[in-house]
C-alpha cells in the first residue's frame, strides 16, 4: 500500500471514530435527537411535497369560492382559506419555502462573513479596523429592524426579503470567527506553520478554521431556526413574501382579517413556524452541548 | 493503623465518554498529628481527586465515591451529611488550591474574602473577624496588611495571592491542612518562600500537613514521610529519606531519575502476596506497560502493598528482601 | 472613570453616525426614484418634482448627505404620507405607549428568567433544570405574531376574559378622567390612586405583556443559566466550598456578583428583541405605540414613517448598550 493511500485511510478511519462519538453524545440527549428527527422529516416533506399535496392547485392560485372558509375536515386537514383554497396544501408547500429561504440565507450569510472575519482576525490591523467598524454599525441596530428597513426599501417580495436577511445577519458570523481567529492565531501550531513559508490562505482555512469552526456550526443550525422565524415576521409584516405564495407568515397575517369567521386560518401554519424553529434550536443547543469543550465531560 | 487520619479502602470512579474509569483506588494511607505527609503523583494520576475527596468537594457527576472510608478523628468524613461535613470544612481540616489567580473571587477584595470566612465559621463581629483577618494576614508575612485588604486579587503577585490563601486556609483553626501543589504555578524563587511559610506555620500552629505535588524532590525536602501515586494507586510508601536513598519501585526510581541497575535480585513471591494479587480487581500492574524490569507474572498478578523494611513498603513483585515481615500484612510503624 | 465615559460616549456617536449612513443609503441610494418615494405612490408628478428639488436629488451625494444629516439634527424627520403630520411628532406622541409596554414586560420577564436561569444551573440535570431548559428554548422558538392571535383566540373569544385591545377600555376613557402626569398610564393612576384606571390597564396589558416577553423569558433564563454554569465551575468556587462557607452564599453572593457582565448583556439584548416584538405585537392588539405606527406604516409604503422609527429604535438601542457598557465596566476586573 503507498504511503499517500495508508494516510488517507488513517485520516478517513479518525474522521469515522469522531463522527461515531458525536452521533454516541448526541443520541444521549434524547431531545436533541427527536429534535433531529423531525428536521429530516421536514427536509423529506419539503422535497416531496409537490408529490403528495393534496391539491396541488390550490397552493398559489385557483380560486374555489364555493369551499371557501370551511372549517378543518377530512378532505380539507387544516380548513379552506377566503378562496376555498386548501390550507394543508398551502402550509405543506410553505415548508419548502421556509427551509430553502432558510438555507440559502444562511448559508449566503456565511458565505460572506466567515472568510470576512478570517480575513480581519488574521491580518488585524487596519483589515480589521475596517471591517469591525462595518460590522458593529450592522450590529449596532437591534436584530430584526436592519432586516425590516432593507427589505421596505428595496421593495417587499420574498427574495428580497431574503436579501435583507443575509445582510443582517453575515456581521454576526463575522463577529464570531474573529474573536475566535485572534485567540488561535498565537498559538504555536500557526507559528510553525508560518515558519514554514506556508501561504497565508492554507493557514486560515486549513489550520485556523477547522479549530474555530464549531460556534459558528452551533450558531448556523439555530440560525436556521431563527430566519425562518424572522422571515414570516417579515411576511407577517407585509414585507416578504407577498400573495399568493403559500409562506407561513404571510398565510398568518392574511387569516387575520377573517379571525373571527375562521379560528383555524392561522393555527396551523403558526403551529409549523413553531415546531420548526423549536426543533432547529433543540438541535443547536444540543450540538452546542456536544461541541463545546467546556461543558464536555472529562 | 493511625486514630488521626486514615484512609481504607478509598475506590473512586469517574463517568467519562468512554466508560466508567477507576481513577483512585487505595488500600491504606494514614496521617500522624502534627507531620507532613507527602503524595508523589504525575499529572493524571489522581492526586487532586484524592484532595477533593476528603472534604466531599468532588464534582459529583462526573465522580463518584465507589466505596472506602476516611477516618478522620474517628469520624468516617464519607458518611457524614452536608450540614457535617461543611463544620468541618476550613475549621478542622483545609486546602489550599494550585492556582492562585483562580483560587480567589475576582470581584470581591482579599479582606472581604478573609473577612467572610471568618465570619461564617467563627461567628464574629465584622469588627472583631477585621482584626482576625489582619492578624491572619500579618502571620502570612505580608507586608502593609491594612491596604491589602482593600486590594482585588487582580492587583496582587501570584506569591502575594497564594499567601493570602494559606492565610484563608487556616483562619478559622484547622489542624490538618491539605496543600494541592501550592507552589505549582509559582516562579521558582517565591516557591522557596511558600514553603517556608508553610514549614514556619506548622510549626507555631501546630498542624498536620498532607503535601500534594509532582516535583518528587520538592516533596522529599517538605515532608518526612511520602507516599508515591501512580494510577490511583499508591505503589511505594515510607520515609523520604528512605524512599530517596532506596527507592525500590522502577516508577520510583524512574522519578528520582535513577537508572536500573543491570543486575537485580528476584525476590521469591510470598505465598500471601500471590494470594493477595489473585483476589485483586486488576489483573495487570498499572505500571506494566512503561516498566523496563516487568517480568512474566507482572502481567498476570497486580502486586499490593509489602512490607520491605521498617516504615518501607511498595507494591511491586521484583522486591528486594531484607526483612520481610510475614505475619504482618497492614501498614504500620 | 469620566475619561472612560467620554470616550464611550464619543463611541456611540460615532456608531450613531454609522446608522446614519446605513439608512441614508436605504433612503437615498436604493430606491430606484427617491422622490416618488417620499411623496407616495399616489403624487402628482408635479409633486414629485418639486418633492426631488426639495430633497436636492440634482446635487451630488456628499451635499444630499449634508442635507440629510442637518434635516435630521433638526428633528427632521419627514411627513407621513398617509397623515400629512410631522413623523416626528407623531413618535413623540406614540413613544410612552410602547416603553411603558417593553418596559413592564422586561421587569416582569427578568423577575421570571433570573430565577429559572439560576435555579437551572444550581440544579443541573434536576427535572426543574430540564423543564426550565425546554420552557425557555420554547420561548424562544414561538413566533411572537402567532402566540398574539393565539392569546387573543382563548382569552378574549373563546374564555372572554380579557379585552381584544387598546390601552383602556371604552367606558373609562369616556367616563373617566385619565390623569396625565407622567405620559405612563401605569405610573399616573398609581400616583393619583386611581384604582380602577389602573386594572383595566393591566386587563389590557396582560396579553400583550406576555408577547412582548415571551422571547425575552426564554433569552435570559439561557444566558444567565450559562454564565452562572460557567462560573460555578471555577476554581474560587470550590476553594469557597472547601472553606466551609454554607451554598447560599456562594450561590448567591459569590456566583452570582461574578455574572454581572454576562446578566448585563442579556438585560441589553432582551430590550432589544422586546421593542422589535412591540412591532409585532402591537397592531394585533391595537396598543397605540410606534410599533403599531411602523406596522401600518409598512402596509401602505409609507417611507417616511419607516425611516423614522428605524432612525429612532436604532438610536435608542445604541443608548441602552452604552449605558449597559457602563454598568460592565463597574466590574474590578475590567480595566478602564
Amino acid at each position: 500500500m503507498s504511503k499517500k493511500s495508508n494516510y488517507y485511510n488513517i485520516l478517513i478511519k479518525r474522521r469515522l471514530e469522531t463522527l461515531k462519538e458525536y452521533l454516541y453524545l448526541l443520541k444521549q440527549n434524547k431531545l436533541t435527537f427527536a429534535a433531529l428527527i423531525i428536521i429530516l422529516f421536514l427536509i423529506i416533506i419539503a422535497i416531496i411535497a409537490p408529490i403528495i399535496v393534496p391539491f396541488p392547485s390550490h397552493i398559489y392560485g385557483a380560486v374555489n369560492p364555493q369551499d371557501k372558509l370551511l372549517s378543518p375536515s377530512w378532505t380539507y386537514l387544516f380548513g379552506t382559506d377566503e378562496m376555498g383554497r386548501d390550507l394543508f396544501s398551502r402550509v405543506l408547500y410553505g415548508t419548502r419555502i421556509s427551509l430553502l429561504g432558510s438555507l440559502i440565507a444562511v448559508a449566503m450569510g456565511l458565505l460572506i462573513g466567515v472568510p470576512l472575519g478570517l480575513m480581519a482576525g488574521f491580518y488585524g490591523g487596519f483589515i480589521d479596523e475596517f471591517v469591525m467598524r462595518i460590522v458593529d454599525m450592522f450590529l449596532s441596530f437591534p436584530p430584526l429592524l436592519l432586516a425590516m428597513a432593507i427589505a421596505a426599501f428595496l421593495g417587499p417580495s420574498l427574495q428580497n426579503a431574503i436579501i435583507a436577511l443575509i445582510v443582517s445577519w453575515w456581521p454576526w458570523y463575522t463577529r464570531l470567527i474573529r474573536g475566535q481567529v485572534v485567540s488561535i492565531k498565537e498559538r504555536e501550531f500557526v507559528r510553525a506553520a508560518h515558519a514554514i513559508g506556508t501561504p497565508s490562505w492554507q493557514i486560515m482555512y486549513k489550520h485556523i478554521l477547522p479549530n474555530c469552526i464549531s460556534p459558528v456550526i452551533v450558531q448556523a443550525s439555530m440560525d436556521l431556526g431563527g430566519i425562518i422565524l424572522t422571515l414570516a415576521a417579515l411576511s407577517f409584516l407585509g414585507l416578504g413574501a407577498q400573495a399568493p405564495i403559500p409562506e407561513w407568515g404571510l398565510i398568518v397575517n392574511t387569516s387575520r382579517t377573517y379571525f373571527l369567521k375562521a379560528w383555524w386560518y392561522g393555527i396551523f401554519p403558526g403551529m409549523a413556524i413553531f415546531i420548526a424553529v423549536l426543533c432547529f434550536n433543540l438541535l443547536g443547543d444540543g450540538l452546542r452541548e456536544v461541541l463545546d469543550p467546556k461543558t464536555k465531560k472529562y | 493503623m493511625s486514630n488521626y487520619f486514615e484512609i481504607k479502602d478509598l475506590k473512586i470512579n469517574f463517568e467519562t465518554s468512554e466508560g466508567i474509569k477507576n481513577v483512585i483506588n487505595i488500600n491504606e494511607l494514614d496521617l500522624h498529628k502534627g507531620e507532613t505527609f507527602g503524595i508523589v503523583g504525575e499529572s493524571g494520576s489522581g492526586k487532586s481527586v484524592l484532595a477533593m475527596s476528603i472534604l466531599r468537594i468532588l464534582p459529583s457527576p462526573p465522580a463518584f465515591i465507589k466505596s472506602g472510608k476516611i477516618m478522620f478523628k474517628g469520624k468516617n468524613l464519607l458518611e457524614l451529611k452536608e450540614k457535617e461535613i461543611q463544620k468541618i470544612r476550613g475549621k478542622e481540616i483545609s486546602m489550599i488550591f494550585q492556582d492562585p489567580r483562580s483560587t480567589l473571587n475576582p470581584v470581591f477584595t482579599v479582606g472581604q474574602q478573609i473577612i467572610n470566612v471568618i465570619r461564617y465559621n467563627k461567628f464574629l463581629t465584622k469588627k472583631d473577624a477585621e482584626k482576625e483577618a489582619l492578624r491572619m494576614i500579618k502571620l502570612v508575612k505580608l507586608p502593609d496588611a491594612k491596604n491589602t485588604l482593600h486590594k482585588y486579587p487582580n492587583e496582587l503577585s501570584g506569591g502575594e495571592r497564594q499567601r493570602i490563601i494559606i492565610a484563608i486556609a487556616l483562619s478559622c483553626g484547622a489542624e490538618l491542612l491539605i496543600a494541592d501543589e501550592p507552589t505549582r504555578n509559582l516562579d521558582v524563587t517565591i516557591q522557596a518562600g511558600i514553603l517556608k511559610l508553610i514549614n514556619e506555620l506548622k510549626e507555631e500552629l501546630e498542624i498536620t500537613v498532607l503535601f500534594i505535588a509532582n516535583n518528587v524532590n520538592l516533596v522529599f525536602i517538605v515532608s518526612g514521610r511520602v507516599a508515591v501515586l501512580y494510577k490511583g494507586k499508591i505503589i511505594e510508601i515510607g520515609t523520604s529519606q528512605e524512599i530517596r536513598e532506596e527507592p525500590i519501585h522502577p516508577y520510583t526510581r524512574g522519578l528520582l531519575g535513577i537508572v536500573s541497575p543491570a543486575e537485580r535480585e528476584i525476590k521469591n513471591l510470598t505465598e500471601a502476596n500471590l494470594k493477595e494479587g489473585i483476589k485483586a480487581e486488576n489483573s495487570i500492574c498499572p505500571f506494566f506497560y512503561e516498566c523496563e524490569e516487568r517480568i512474566e507474572i507482572c502481567k498476570k498478578i497486580s502486586p499490593t502493598l509489602t512490607k520491605v523494611n521498617n516504615g518501607h513498603w511498595v507494591s511491586c513483585h521484583r522486591v528486594i528482601d531484607r526483612e520481610v515481615d510475614n505475619e504482618s500484612t497492614s501498614i504500620s510503624h | 472613570m469620566l475619561s472612560f465615559i467620554t470616550r464611550r460616549l464619543l463611541l456611540g456617536i460615532l456608531t450613531i453616525f454609522g446608522v446614519i449612513l446605513i439608512t441614508f443609503i436605504l433612503v437615498r441610494v436604493i430606491p430606484s426614484d427617491p422622490a416618488a418615494q417620499w411623496v407616495g405612490g399616489r403624487a402628482t408628478p408635479k409633486q414629485v418634482e418639486a418633492a426631488r428639488e426639495e430633497l436636492g436629488l440634482d446635487k451630488p451625494i456628499y451635499v444630499q448627505f449634508e442635507h440629510y444629516i442637518k434635516d435630521l439634527l433638526k428633528g427632521n424627520l419627514g411627513y407621513s404620507l398617509m397623515t400629512h403630520q410631522p413623523v416626528y411628532e407623531e413618535l413623540k406622541k406614540r413613544f410612552p405607549a410602547t416603553l411603558e409596554l417593553v418596559f413592564i414586560s422586561c421587569i416582569i420577564a427578568l423577575l421570571i428568567g433570573i430565577p429559572l436561569g439560576l435555579i437551572s444551573a444550581k440544579d443541573k440535570n434536576s427535572w426543574i433544570d430540564h423543564f426550565s431548559r425546554f420552557f425557555s428554548i420554547g420561548a424562544i422558538s414561538i413566533p411572537t405574531f402567532w402566540l398574539a392571535l393565539v392569546l387573543q383566540l382563548i382569552f378574549f373569544m373563546i374564555l372572554g376574559l380579557l379585552p381584544s385591545g387598546g390601552q383602556l377600555s371604552m367606558k373609562i376613557k369616556l367616563f373617566q378622567n385619565v390623569p396625565h402626569i407622567t405620559g405612563f398610564i401605569f405610573l399616573d393612576s398609581l400616583i393619583t390612586g386611581n384604582f380602577a384606571i389602573l386594572k383595566d390597564f393591566l386587563k389590557h396589558l396582560i396579553l400583550p405583556a406576555i408577547c412582548v416577553g415571551a422571547y425575552t423569558i426564554g433569552l435570559v433564563a439561557r444566558m444567565t443559566r450559562s454564565a452562572l454554569l460557567e462560573i460555578l465551575s471555577e476554581d474560587y468556587i470550590k476553594a469557597a466550598r472547601s472553606y466551609g462557607l454554607p451554598e447560599r452564599l456562594i450561590l448567591y453572593s459569590y456566583a452570582l456578583k461574578n455574572s454581572l457582565g454576562p446578566t448585563t448583556t442579556a438585560v441589553t439584548l432582551a430590550m432589544g428583541y422586546a421593542l422589535m416584538n412591540t412591532f409585532l405585537v402591537e397592531s394585533v392588539f391595537s396598543w397605540p405605540g410606534i410599533g403599531k405606527y411602523i406596522a401600518d406604516a409598512v402596509v401602505c409604503l409609507d417611507y417616511p414613517v419607516i425611516m423614522g422609527v428605524t432612525i429612532f429604535a436604532a438610536c435608542a438601542y445604541i443608548l441602552l448598550n452604552l449605558i449597559a457598557d457602563i454598568i460592565i465596566s463597574l466590574d474590578p476586573r475590567v480595566k478602564l
